[in-house]
């Protein structure tokens, strides 16, 4: 068995913070934004080298089930009936999961930004911060915060239906969902539900509305639905075009086989 | 701190390589000073990092904002006021530091404003017009900045000629034109590009203002119309409308940059010229007289501290990091709020921001269709440019309306209230109302007061272990009753626009806070003057205390203007270029007297 099938298995049941970090490490080459690059220094003259740095982008995600830190199943259930219901499959467009939000999230959790490389974590915490920012602060990471929150979610919904979120009926799912959106829903004590779906809603439009390079937006589904034309660079040909309805095919980050 | 070592001396180091440090090191390396220029970022440039294959992506760039310091390497700590404990602002806020060379001039809008002449001597104006009981509320801290627009007016010139700003001017030598902002200084020539097109967004605004009689005029910007050479001899090539530009860099060489307007000329031209990237200075060194410092001490990449000794030292970083600096350095006396007395943390200010989001029907705005600086404004309610006598406030706003971007992550909040936030009802909505959404936003005035200020931190620290810097800060009630009165306008505006739906914004209603991102505008903390008792720097930008120090960059702006900051401070760092090329490097000692 694979190192990495045995931590996925182990994740299932118990996953330890430590694990997830080695697993992490060892999928992951790229640093934190946070991180000097090991470039050099010093520099007298323009620089005529053409290389791609370090800093580039995560590769090009892959799509279907291979989780890197969503590695709970009962939590990918949970989480994908939670986006579904955020951005439901209608007139308007595909839902959250056809699109590939699920495999953007994480593939995002994974990176920097799940290890929140770019926050100020230090203490000591105030009780006041939020009060006094008007905003809602984490020390947390988004990685910590989604398992946390799927918990609660999970044990919240044994106490209150007696049934996992992903078995009920999309009208008590959106109950719930609103109810954490409004704060009317507590979900334990520790956990602030109404940050936690916002999290939730963020991500889940980042997926839909983002480059398809990041995995979610598949085929441009969310950019066709509001008319935004993508990746273009040059619109010189239409700005005389005032209020006109201009019909253009978006094109995206991804290359083109 | 595992080695310490020590560089060959040199004339100038500059610290903070954006807009005020490489155009310090341009000029001063054209002088043929031997410079070194520091930064704490990595080497960053258009190519390789934001070529037009990675430059058009919102995710990276706005939303996970990749080209800013992170708050985890630097922040600050906020708090309303002087009664209160500190909090650590953790994420992203208003304060965005530029994350490598370049600065904020990598990333920025390009809005590239001249100040109004009324903003540099608020306080004389305000006292012959109105009386002196405005002037002084028992809050409010005016104090004039110890030149007059018309003594920038060639800096401001030459700053636009190198960025190639694409406007029209409103005044030329004191002749008034109806095309331009009949309300800006004079200028002594046209703008070195044409103005951009007017998009769709800008023409509803301007057939609205214009039918109520106001003026409005196309917002000069550093996203330049046509191909232009600099007068460094730095190409720039037209601006194509892509909308990836604030937030972004530029894969065109369209917005002007350090990296595109000045690196080029400062590297190529002058082998006296050296970069130390990933170097953050930690101090400035005082000599032993106390009156003069003898260079920085920085942290290399490896970790190790390294002392650049120097005879001429600029502190160009960001307004937040100069002051810092100061404190951390010990030059001139730490401001009391109590007292108002000392000179270093004095005038914070911000920008007074409210305004309007509308809704229109069955439009095709196009919003993808845009530039960074790109939008139409009136100026009508801007600085003194109206009656204040029968009004409770002084200052105003720009109100613009922008043809800047289409993003569709950061446009999903912008939705008429009350529309669901997620379900088939926020797709219908979205789907209707991203190619219908506009927004009026007044970039107003903001006033310093007393108990408003920049301390270091007694708690919090960075990863050298340094404190961070502490904001206390409010708006003044002279600025909450100027949001008020240009939100009122903004909505009569909307209305005459003929907007189906209008949601007024006001964010000096609610107490101030640095998490929510009305501006990244900050001022202040190390203000010019002509007195030594407020200010903590000359009209040159020098140090009154220590004379080989020279602070540049938005920290000297005793007072903010309804506008964006980047022109004022690029003139005032090629002031202090020209006071250092013309009579500091032959004379050192103090420029003006006390």
């Amino acid at each position: 068995m694979s190192r990495n099938k045995l931590l996925l298995q182990k994740g299932r049941f118990n996953m330890k913070r430590r694990d997830v970090l080695t697993l992490i490490g060892a999928l992951v080459a790229a640093g934190p934004i946070g991180c000097k690059p090991a470039c050099g220094e010093e520099m007298s003259g323009y620089p005529t080298g053409t290389d791609s740095n370090k800093r580039s982008p995560l590769k090009s995600i892959e799509h279907g089930g291979f989780r890197k830190a969503l590695m709970d199943d009962e939590d990918v259930r949970t989480l994908k009936a939670v986006f579904d219901r955020l951005i439901p499959e209608d007139q308007f467009g595909p839902s959250a999961s056809k699109v590939g939000c699920l495999d953007f999230l994480d593939a995002q959790l994974t990176g920097g930004y799940g290890e929140a490389s770019t926050l100020y974590r230090e203490g000591p915490e105030q009780p006041h911060e939020e009060q006094m920012l008007q905003k809602a602060q984490f020390i947390a990471t988004p990685r910590e915060r989604y398992r946390a929150g799927l918990q609660a979610l999970r044990a919240y919904t044994l106490e209150t239906d007696s049934a996992s979120f992903a078995d009920l009926p999309p009208s008590r799912q959106d109950e719930i969902l609103a109810g954490m959106e409004q704060g009317t829903i507590k979900l334990g004590t520790a956990l602030d539900a109404r940050a936690f779906f916002e999290l939730m809603l963020t991500n889940v439009r980042e997926g839909y509305f983002a480059d398809p390079y990041y995995g979610g937006n598949k085929d441009m589904a969310g950019w066709k639905m509001i008319g935004f034309p993508g990746a273009r660079y040059d619109y010189r040909a239409y700005t005389d075009r005032t209020g006109q309805k201009l019909n253009l095919v978006p094109v995206s980050l991804v290359p083109k086989n | 701190m595992t080695t310490r070592r020590t560089n060959p001396k040199v004339d100038a180091v500059i610290v903070g390589f954006g807009w005020a440090g490489s155009l310090m090191a341009a000029e001063l390396s054209r002088a043929n000073m031997n410079v070194v220029a520091i930064d704490r970022g990595p080497w960053r440039d258009t190519f390789p990092d934001t070529p037009l294959t990675a430059d058009p992506d919102e995710l990276r760039w706005k939303t996970r904002r990749e080209l800013l310091a992170p708050p985890h390497d630097t922040t600050l700590t906020m708090r309303n006021t002087l009664d209160q404990t500190a909090v650590p602002q953790r994420d992203f806020g208003i304060s965005e530091l530029g994350g490598g060379v370049g600065g904020q001039g990598f990333q920025w809008a390009g809005m590239a404003w001249r100040f109004n002449p009324w903003d540099f001597r608020v306080r004389s104006e305000t006292i012959q017009r109105y009386g002196m009981a405005r002037a002084e509320d028992g809050e409010l801290q005016l104090q004039d900045w110890g030149i007059t627009y018309a003594e920038l007016e060639p800096d401001y010139d030459r700053w636009e000629q190198i960025a190639g700003v694409a406007g029209q001017a409103g005044n030329l030598r004191g002749k008034l034109t109806s095309r331009g902002n009949p309300f800006e200084g004079p200028r002594s020539r046209e703008y070195p590009t044409p103005k951009l097109k007017t998009l769709r967004m800008m023409e509803i605004f301007n057939k609205a203002t214009s039918e109520m009689g106001l003026h409005p005029f196309t917002i000069p910007c550093a996203n330049v119309s046509q191909a232009y050479v600099n007068p460094l001899g730095v190409t720039m090539a037209p601006c194509t409308y892509c909308g990836f530009c604030s937030s972004y860099g530029c894969g065109n060489y369209s917005k002007a940059s350090p990296q595109t307007c000045v690196f080029p000329a400062l590297l190529n031209n002058n082998p006296n010229f050296r970069l130390i990237t990933n170097a953050c200075v930690t101090r400035v060194n005082k000599a032993a007289d106390g009156k003069s410092v003898t260079g920085v001490t920085y942290i290399d990449q490896n970790g190790s501290e390294v002392l650049q000794p120097a005879d001429i030292i600029c502190l160009t970083a960001f307004q937040m990091e100069n002051v810092r600096l100061m404190l951390l350095s010990g030059i001139s006396k730490p401001y009391d709020p109590l007292t108002s007395e000392g000179v270093v943390g004095r005038n914070f200010s911000f920008q007074t921001v409210s305004g309007a989001d509308l809704w229109f029907e069955e439009d095709h705005i196009n919003p993808f269709i845009g530039a960074g600086g790109l939008g139409s404004q009136i100026d009508d309610y801007n600085s003194d440019n109206f009656d204040h006598s029968s009004l409770d406030f002084i200052g105003g706003a720009g109100i613009l309306t922008l043809s800047r971007d289409g993003t569709p992550i950061a446009n999903a909040n912008k939705l008429p209230p009350g529309t669901p936030r997620w379900g088939s009802g926020f797709k219908r909505a979205y789907s209707n109302y991203y190619q219908n959404y506009g927004v009026l936003f007044n970039q107003g005035t903001s006033m310093p007061i007393k108990r408003g200020y920049l301390d270091l931190d007694p708690t919090y620290k960075d990863p050298f272990g340094l404190p961070l810097l502490r904001l206390t800060y409010d708006y003044a009630r002279n600025d909450r009753a100027m949001a008020t009165f240009t939100m009122n306008r903004a909505i009569q505006i909307g209305k005459r626009m003929g907007a189906s739906q209008i949601s007024a914004f006001n964010f000096a209603e609610k107490p101030f806070t640095t998490a929510i991102g009305a501006s990244n505008h900050t001022i202040g903390g190390a203000v010019m003057g002509a007195d030594p008792t407020s200010s903590a720097v000359n009209s040159h930008l020098q140090s009154w205390d220590c004379h080989n120090v020279f602070v540049v960059g938005a920290s000297a702006f005793p007072n903010n203007g309804g506008y964006n900051p980047t022109g004022t401070v690029g003139a005032l760092a090629l002031r202090a270029a020209r006071a250092i090329c013309g009579n500091y490097a032959r004379k050192p000692g103090a420029l003006q007297k006390g």
